[in-house]
Order: structure tokens, then C-alpha cells, then sequence
């Protein structure tokens, strides 16, 4: 056996997930995708692509058609690349992925900020990698400053950012973007950019740190359609990146995913050719959700207004309950399943995070449930 | 702008009230009752209604769809027409439309017999209406954007990352 494998624990969600299983009367904030379904234009391109025979292998880059709709479309984040530059992946988690796999030499260090999506320390470990994690709090929005990467050791490589983010839903203002990119620069970092909650971003429009000056030819975008576009199970994404990185991304590819699912590559055309008006209209009922969900909780416990995604990350610590012992006992006397924070690192611990990606009615009986659980104590 | 927000929302949802409508949209509850009274005064809200599958209740409605073909004169415009028709309460619809014919009244009864005795006695009789063609809805599919027999299902796992 793999020692580097074998001593990566599982992940903390798995745990929650094995205590739910079977369990039809709860109330579920734990789900990390949307709620709503395909938009129908969509499924009706990818079941005509099966109609008309499309069940080939792609490239290993993906189908040209897409990587062109992807560097256009991009350009709204303040991205200019051209399709070349364009690799589809299977996911943003096989982005992230190839992306570590092709910048770490074994010993190499890249930065983590926590709390953070739950593969990125694993994904950095089974590289043979190790994690720099900087922890961030909600005192200061759960962010890193260009300060916090300055302070950091010398020897990291990369750095690896989630804006908005799972699970605090924090995402970075183009300034603050600018500040990170500077320290990025003078540490002389490579930023791996999750960007898959971008289109989720409610106070202003998302903007990648690969569009700010000179950061294009240091930045792996990752994105794709699981939650802009509700298409997780579809397994989509892609990378922009410079050239030389994106070469050795592709090696990792073309031997491991060879392409991505043909289907989803026609859905993912049809998405951008035809979606962006679903995409506004899952947004706004997001953020009715998340005014609304912020609000209510912060009637019992403390809250901030995250920027994006669909997630609310409040903070458990006056109950003097773990996150772990919080959830359980919350799923277990109001079968109210939320995620302990602690499953997203260290820095997680004293939160719970909670998905809004649930009709407005499940959050308000969500809401009281809590509520009751939380003057239990 | 907020207008069609709060607008947008009561469409799909007419239960909702000012005080959550408030907490949506961002203003205060009671900005949200005025312009929610304000909206029914001036007619942009005509009615609050609900959206009911008569059919799985066990007690049904015939439905029909009919087009209308009239010949108007100097004094009689569509206007005039649409409105005599408008009135009859079995008449759930009326619409000008374009193509082969100018009306399209959908109407609603207890029973075929009831729908068809009307058109024939209240709707063929009126002196402008040259000729009708009478449809039965036979099934509805999506009624008001809302499909009526087959639901999404909510197939996702209960917790993922």
C-alpha cells in the first residue's frame, strides 16, 4: 500500500454522510450543489448529441467549439486568453488535480488558506507536496491579505485560492485581488484559481486574479458548469493557464481522463451559447435565499453576509459545542443535517456550514429547528 | 427595478408576505406594504389566486377552446365583441389572435353538454360571429408555466462537499 495515501484521512464529510444515509425525514443544509435541474435546453442538446451519434472520444483538449465559447465568455472576468489556452477537464476537481500534479515536485510547498474546499490539502499531499495552511477567521472575512502570503516560508511554489468560496462563501473585491497578486508576484507563486462559484457572486461581478496585471502568466483558472450551471453530475469544467503549464496538465490528462464525457462537452456549448439568462435567474433566487437565511440566523447565532456561492458559514463557538458534536446533535434531535466546519481544516472548527441550496420554505423550518436547538443548550 | 422584483415573486408565490418579501428583497416591510397597495390600487395587481389540479381531486372541469370568426361593420369593432363575449362567465379567456380565425374564447363548464349548449346558444348566436370551431381539452399538460403531472425530482445526496 501507498503510505502518502493511507495516511490521508478520509474526508469529514464522508462521516456525516454515512450517519445520514437511509434517513428520509431530514432536513438537508449538507448538499454542496445546486437544487435546481439542468436547465431543459440543455438536456434537450445533450440528448440530441446522443441522437445524432455523438459518443466518441473528444481531443484530450476538448472539443474546439468549447474551448473557443469558454475563452470568449471568460472575457467578462477580466480574462483575455485565447482557446488554445483552454483545457476541458473533467470537473474542476481534475482540474485541481492536474494542475497540483504539474507544478509540485515532491517536498514542494503550496499555500492553503483554511477554511477551504475539502481536496486541496489532500490533492497537494498525494502529490508528494506539502501544505502551507494560513488560516483565516471571520474577523477578517475569512480572507487572506497580500501581508499573510508575504509572512509565508520561502519555499513555496503555489498557491491555491477558492473566491467565493466553499465553505465561508467569501469571495475577494478586485482590489483585494490586486493586493494578493502583488505579494503573489514578489513571492513569485503560481495562483491556482478556483473560480466555480464566480457566477454566484452577489455584491459585485466576480473578477479572476488572472485578468490583473501580469498575473495571466502565473494563474491556472479552474471553472466549469456544476454550479453556474447546475450540471454537477455531468462532470464538466475546464482550465485557462499559460502555455507551459497547460502543456503539462495535458500530459496528465491525455493518460489518465483521456478526454472529457462527450455529452457534456455538447451540454457545456449549448450552456454558454444559450444559458446565461438561467444562470441570472438561479442567481437571484440564491440571493433571495441568502438575505433572507443570513438574516434568520443571525436571530441565534452569529453570521456574516457572505459575498457568493451558496453557503453561510456561521459560527457555533458560544454553545460550547464542537462543530462535529453541534451537527450531530442537531441532526440526531431535529434531523437538521449541516457539515461541521472542521470537515474544511483546523480553522473550521467553531463553524457549520450550510448550504441554501434549498427552497426558501426547507430554510425557514430549517431555521426554527435550529433556533429551538440552539436555546436548548 | 424593485418593482418587478416584488412583482416577479408574488406571480409565482401570492402568499408570500411584506414582512418576507422585505427580507428578499432588502427594503423594509413597511416600504414593501405600500408598494404592494400601491400596485393593487392602480390595477398591476389584479387578483390573488391559486393554481389548482382539479383533476387529481376527482372532480373535473371541460375545458374547450374556441375560435371565433366575426365580421365587424362601422359600429361594431373587435373591442365590442370581445367585451359582450368577456362577460358571460362561463368564459374563462378571450383573446384577438392572428390567422384563420379572430377570437380565441377558452370557456369552462360542469360537463361537454354544458360547454357546447353554450357556444351554440350564447356564442354562434351573436349577430357579428360568422362561424366557430369548437375544441375539448382533452388533457392539460403545463398550466400557467407550471407542469402539471411530471415533478422534478430532488435526486441529490443529502450531504457532498
Amino acid at each position: 500500500m501507498n503510505r502518502r495515501i493511507r495516511d490521508i484521512p478520509p474526508s469529514g464529510i464522508r462521516k456525516f454522510f454515512d450517519l445520514i444515509t437511509g434517513r428520509e425525514d431530514i432536513i438537508s443544509l449538507g448538499v454542496g450543489e445546486p437544487d435546481f435541474p439542468v436547465p431543459w435546453h440543455i438536456r434537450e442538446a445533450i440528448i440530441y448529441s446522443l441522437e445524432q451519434g455523438y459518443t466518441s472520444y473528444t481531443s484530450n483538449w476538448g472539443l474546439p467549439e468549447l474551448r473557443e465559447e469558454i475563452s470568449e465568455y471568460y472575457r467578462r472576468f477580466g480574462v483575455e486568453s485565447s482557446p488554445e489556452n483552454v483545457l476541458i477537464t473533467t470537473g474542476v476537481s481534475e482540474g485541481l488535480d492536474l494542475s497540483i500534479r504539474s507544478l509540485l515536485n515532491p517536498g514542494d510547498r503550496i499555500i492553503i488558506p483554511e477554511p477551504c474546499y475539502v481536496s486541496y490539502k489532500p490533492l497537494a499531499l498525494m502529490t508528494y507536496g506539502e501544505a502551507e495552511i494560513i488560516s483565516t477567521s471571520p474577523e477578517n472575512g475569512f480572507k487572506i491579505s497580500g501581508e499573510d502570503i508575504l509572512k509565508s516560508g520561502v519555499d513555496a511554489k503555489a498557491i491555491i485560492i477558492g473566491y467565493p468560496s466553499n465553505p465561508t462563501g467569501t469571495s475577494y473585491t478586485k482590489k483585494e485581488l490586486e493586493e494578493i497578486a502583488d505579494a503573489v508576484i514578489e513571492k513569485d507563486l503560481v495562483v491556482i484559481s478556483d473560480e466555480i462559484y464566480a457566477e454566484l457572486t452577489y455584491e459585485w461581478n466576480h473578477v479572476s486574479i488572472a485578468g490583473l496585471n501580469g498575473m495571466e502568466e502565473r494563474t491556472v483558472v479552474l471553472n466549469g458548469f456544476s454550479k453556474a450551471f447546475a450540471m454537477t453530475g455531468l462532470r464538466i469544467g475546464y482550465a485557462i493557464a499559460p502555455e507551459r503549464i497547460l502543456n503539462a496538465m495535458v500530459k496528465i490528462h491525455q493518460y489518465t481522463m483521456l478526454c472529457a464525457p462527450i455529452s457534456a462537452q455538447k451540454g457545456a456549448i449549448e450552456a454558454l451559447k444559450n444559458g446565461l439568462k438561467d444562470v441570472e435567474e438561479m442567481r437571484e433566487k440564491y440571493n433571495r435565499r441568502r438575505r433572507y437565511f443570513v438574516k434568520r440566523l443571525n436571530d441565534f447565532l452569529p453570521c456574516r453576509l457572505p459575498e457568493g456561492a451558496f453557503y453561510v458559514f456561521p459560527s457555533i463557538r458560544e454553545t460550547g459545542l464542537t462543530s462535529d458534536e453541534f451537527s450531530e446533535r442537531l441532526l440526531f434531535e431535529k434531523n437538521v443535517a449541516v457539515v461541521p466546519g472542521s470537515a474544511f481544516g483546523e480553522s473550521g472548527e467553531g463553524f457549520i456550514r450550510c448550504s441554501y441550496a434549498t427552497p426558501i420554505e426547507k430554510l425557514k423550518m430549517a431555521g426554527d429547528l435550529m433556533e429551538e436547538f440552539v436555546n436548548s443548550l | 427595478m424593485e418593482l418587478e422584483k416584488i412583482l416577479e415573486i408574488l406571480e409565482n408565490n401570492a402568499r408570500m408576505d411584506a414582512g418576507e418579501l422585505a427580507e428578499i428583497t432588502g427594503k423594509n416591510a413597511e416600504e414593501v406594504k405600500k408598494i404592494i397597495s400601491e400596485l393593487e390600487k392602480d390595477g398591476v395587481i389584479l387578483k390573488y389566486k391559486t393554481l389548482i389540479n382539479w383533476e387529481k381531486t376527482g372532480k373535473e372541469f371541460v375545458y374547450a377552446i374556441i375560435d371565433v370568426k366575426v365580421n365587424l361593420n362601422r359600429e361594431t369593432g373587435y373591442d365590442k365583441i370581445a367585451q359582450r363575449i368577456a362577460r358571460f362567465p362561463e368564459v374563462h379567456s378571450i383573446r384577438l389572435v392572428s390567422g384563420d380565425y379572430d377570437f380565441q374564447v377558452v370557456v369552462k363548464g360542469k360537463n361537454m353538454k354544458e360547454v357546447a349548449f353554450f357556444v351554440a346558444e350564447k356564442i354562434s348566436t351573436l349577430p357579428q360571429v360568422t362561424d366557430t370551431n369548437t375544441h375539448f381539452v382533452l388533457r392539460t399538460y403545463k398550466e400557467e408555466g407550471i407542469l402539471l403531472h411530471e415533478e422534478e425530482q430532488d435526486r441529490r445526496l443529502a450531504v457532498s462537499p
